[in-house]
């Protein structure tokens, strides 16, 4: 059972509901226009049980009708991510029983930069997108160190805290500043540490992408829209799951 | 405000006791805030004396002058007897031009004392008198305003938020919210701007999942509903944000712009924000002092204790909170009607009887301020995506309002947390709310709940809870309170957290003229 319709009350009728809004004042050419909206997303026939004028120039439609689309199942590809997601309550429990300490976190804007809006989203129990930051975490010990923060100083920071990864935000690209400081910053620890026991290195920034992660010397790179879950997901995945690096063996 | 009123029978002595209690617990952190100045408690100060706009880099005047002066002589004479005096000495004949002086290095500073200091102190004192009486213009004019095209007809008034990021972006849509129904309109912020230490300048079209609160935009925002109220014979209000590091700064400049309402919790910035408590407070104290003076109504932030604990579990730390910013805001001169103390449908619908519970912690919030225009915030925690039941958990959040006579209703999105409002999900959402303030909107007159039933025992429950935690509050000390982290899950020492650095005791020389005319006055 590859190829499938959608289903309203009977197999196969292919039955399929939407609204949306055209901005157009609301009389019968914008009901004509609903329904050649409808038969050009293969919606046919088109029935317009809803048009309502929202303000003199916009109606607001719902539409039902079948489509004449098939779906194969076969066909459809998923791009799966790396690592599962987890709610903040499962990522808590793996720490704790799989690490039986917390983790820690030392996260900040290095070089120039002062805007801290993506370290802070991440990081702040404030949170993005409906998802709480990474403070929100029991199992996590966050320390964000704010805005401008100088590579050696992150490093010292980072040894003092005995931290397992470090996450570093660049939002200013004047000049390459993003990638050059992020470099600066992977090539600090990679000089400060054995390769065994380095914190792992997370980039973040509206202007990176995952592929650079090699370029730059980090683990991992987090694009924009990037979530807190997602990073707390990865953090668990590679420190506690599969611990593809050990940082502070003490109890490891 | 007589609806709903003395429907639970809550302990009369139970109550006296909760509000003793927050006053024990608030007293002390008021006595903190007297003692300490503030970075921007004194560049509010140069700002209602009427410094404005930044230098060719983007920063303001306010934060230049004030930089220097604190270099030369510390910020902890304030900055007004330096300042003044050095326009008394003649090295400028403004403000302006003393702040362009002083970041050019051409100007040096001093602590004025005996006669130089009476003449410093009362041109500073004349200074802020000039920008005080320009906010009362302003508050004259806005119920000038409200005389001239109204109030809203209903109880509550509708909230609704735009956020586009780009200040000509919002005002249409501002505008067809107002057409549409909306009572009061809040500009949400930035992301982010609550951790500057400086309040951006101009009109601005970049801002990431709102826009920035500056004085331009707050000015023209104001006039384009001046203009809405004119077309529609209602007085729209405006709202935006005094909180984060710049609070006392952006309340002044709400004063002097007149907006309406301005939302600012007396600890939303130290727990979710890890702002310094210290700074926080003493900004807080100030903010609320000029809201006071400008007839601004606050809206507090417990809705936010609900997104990060269970909302049954920690009802009673939104009661405790709203106590809490009562009593600071009273100190502070507010008066009942500016108090929009929050609370917010978060209780998960699973849960039996979740709206019976809901019913009770807002009767609650109704009965223990009966004088205050309470602000119901709307389910954002259990909007899942699924619109369909998103929308009837909107239906029966606004029920909760109506039948509890809440002041100020926030309209719930039924695409919460899927995308930013479209113009059908803002016109659905008023469809909801008029639909059920016109079918049920009286129906707190017939709504008694059994004195022994379950709403009535529910409510002296989280009362006496609240009892409890504002005991060990005030047992710890609500500093150390918040340093254990009693509230939230969040430890927030006072000797840490943003904005530290810009703290200061206060000397014995402390002069600070804007402090004084308000206090005079109250």
């Amino acid at each position: 059972m590859s190829i499938i319709r959608p289903y309203g009350d009977t197999t196969g009728d292919g039955m399929v509901q939407m609204s949306f809004t055209l901005p157009i004042s609301h009389d019968k050419r914008a009901e004509g226009a609903a329904v050649q909206l409808a038969n050009k997303m293969g919606m046919d026939p088109a029935l317009v049980v809803h048009a309502k004028p929202m303000g003199p120039d916009f109606t607001f439609f719902v539409v039902y009708g079948p489509v004449n689309h098939l779906v194969d199942t076969d066909k459809v590809e998923v791009i799966e991510r790396d690592y599962p997601l987890l709610s903040p309550k499962d990522a808590n429990l793996a720490i704790r029983k799989g690490l039986r300490r917390r983790l820690t976190v030392v996260g900040a804007c290095i070089g120039t930069d002062a805007h801290t809006v993506g370290i802070d989203a991440i990081m702040n129990i404030k949170g993005f997108a409906g998802e709480k930051g990474l403070e929100y975490y029991r199992e996590l010990k966050v320390v964000n160190l704010g805005a401008q923060v100088a590579v050696p100083e992150l490093v010292r920071r980072a040894k003092a805290e005995e931290a397992d990864a470090i996450l570093v935000s660049q939002v200013v690209t004047q000049r390459e500043a993003h990638v050059l400081n992020t470099k600066e910053m992977s090539a600090a620890f990679r000089e400060a540490y054995p390769e065994e026991s380095r914190p792992i290195l997370v980039a973040g920034g509206p202007r990176f992408t995952e592929q650079m992660a090699g370029e730059l010397g980090v683990d991992r790179v987090f694009g924009r829209g990037t979530t807190p879950g997602e990073v707390a997901s990865y953090l668990v995945d590679v420190l506690v799951t599969r611990r593809i690096r050990t940082p502070n063996r003490r109890s490891a | 405000m007589t609806r709903a009123v003395k429907k639970l029978d809550l302990d009369p002595v139970t109550v006296r006791k909760a509000r003793s209690l927050a006053r024990k617990a608030g007293k002390p952190i008021v006595n903190i805030a007297r003692q300490h100045t503030t970075v921007s408690v004194e560049r509010a100060v140069l700002r209602l004396a009427g410094l404005a706009g930044a230098d060719s880099e983007g920063i303001p005047w306010v934060n230049r002058l004030a930089d220097t002066v604190r270099a030369d002589v510390g910020l902890e004479h304030g900055l007004a007897l330096p300042v003044w005096d050095a326009l008394v000495r003649g090295e400028a004949e403004d403000l302006a031009v003393l702040a362009q002086k002083a970041a050019s290095g051409s100007v040096t500073f001093r602590l004025p004392e005996g006669r130089d200091a009476v003449r410093a102190r009362a041109a500073a004192r004349k200074a802020a008198a000039g920008g005080l009486r320009k906010v009362d213009a302003r508050r004259r004019e806005r119920d000038r305003l409200i005389a001239k095209h109204g109030d809203p007809e209903q109880r509550p008034w509708i909230y609704l938020i735009v956020a586009t990021g780009d200040i000509y972006e919002d005002i249409p849509q501002a505008q067809a919210a107002a057409r549409a129904g909306a009572d009061i309109i809040a500009v949400i912020r930035s992301t982010g701007q609550s951790l500057l230490d400086y309040v951006p300048e101009g009109a601005t079209r970049e801002g990431f999942a709102g826009t920035y609160a500056t004085q331009e935009n707050f000015r023209l925002m104001r006039a384009a509903l001046d203009e809405s109220s004119r077309e529609l014979g209602r007085y729209i209000r405006l709202t935006n944000y005094a909180s984060g590091l710049c609070m006392p700064e952006i309340a002044t400049l709400a004063g002097l712009q007149r907006l309406d309402m301005m939302l600012n919790d007396s600890m939303y910035g130290i727990l979710f924000r890890d702002i310094n408590p210290i700074r926080t407070f003493v900004d807080q104290r100030f903010s609320r002092q000029i809201h006071a003076r400008a007839g601004i109504i606050i809206n507090t932030g417990e809705d936010n204790y609900l997104t990060t604990a269970d909302a049954v579990e920690a009802a009673h730390t939104v009661t405790v909170s709203q106590l809490l910013n009562e009593y600071f805001a009273k100190e502070a001169g507010l008066e009942d009607w500016q108090l929009g103390l929050g609370h917010a449908f978060e209780i998960t619908p699973e849960i039996p009887d979740s709206f019976r519970l809901e019913l009770a912690h807002a009767m609650l919030a109704r009965q223990l301020f009966p004088d205050a225009p309470l602000k119901w915030m709307p389910p954002t925690r259990h909007m899942t995506g699924d619109v369909f039941r998103g929308y009837l958990l909107d239906g029966f959040f606004n029920l909760v309002g109506a039948m509890t006579g809440q002041g100020i209703l926030l309209v719930g999105m039924m695409t919460e947390a899927v995308v930013t409002p479209w113009i059908s999900d803002r016109d659905l959402a008023l469809q909801n709310v008029r639909y059920v303030l016109g079918a049920a909107g009286n129906l707190h007159e017939d709504f008694h709940p059994a004195p022994d039933g379950f709403i009535a025992n529910r409510a002296r429950q989280v009362l006496g809870e609240s009892v409890e935690l504002l005991e060990k509050i005030v047992d710890d000390g609500l500093l150390n309170a918040i340093g254990d982290g009693t509230f939230g899950l969040m430890k927030r020492p006072q000797d840490a957290g943003r904005g530290l650095d810009g703290v200061a005791k206060r000397s014995a020389a402390y002069y600070n003229p804007a402090i004084e005319l308000l206090e005079e006055a109250q």
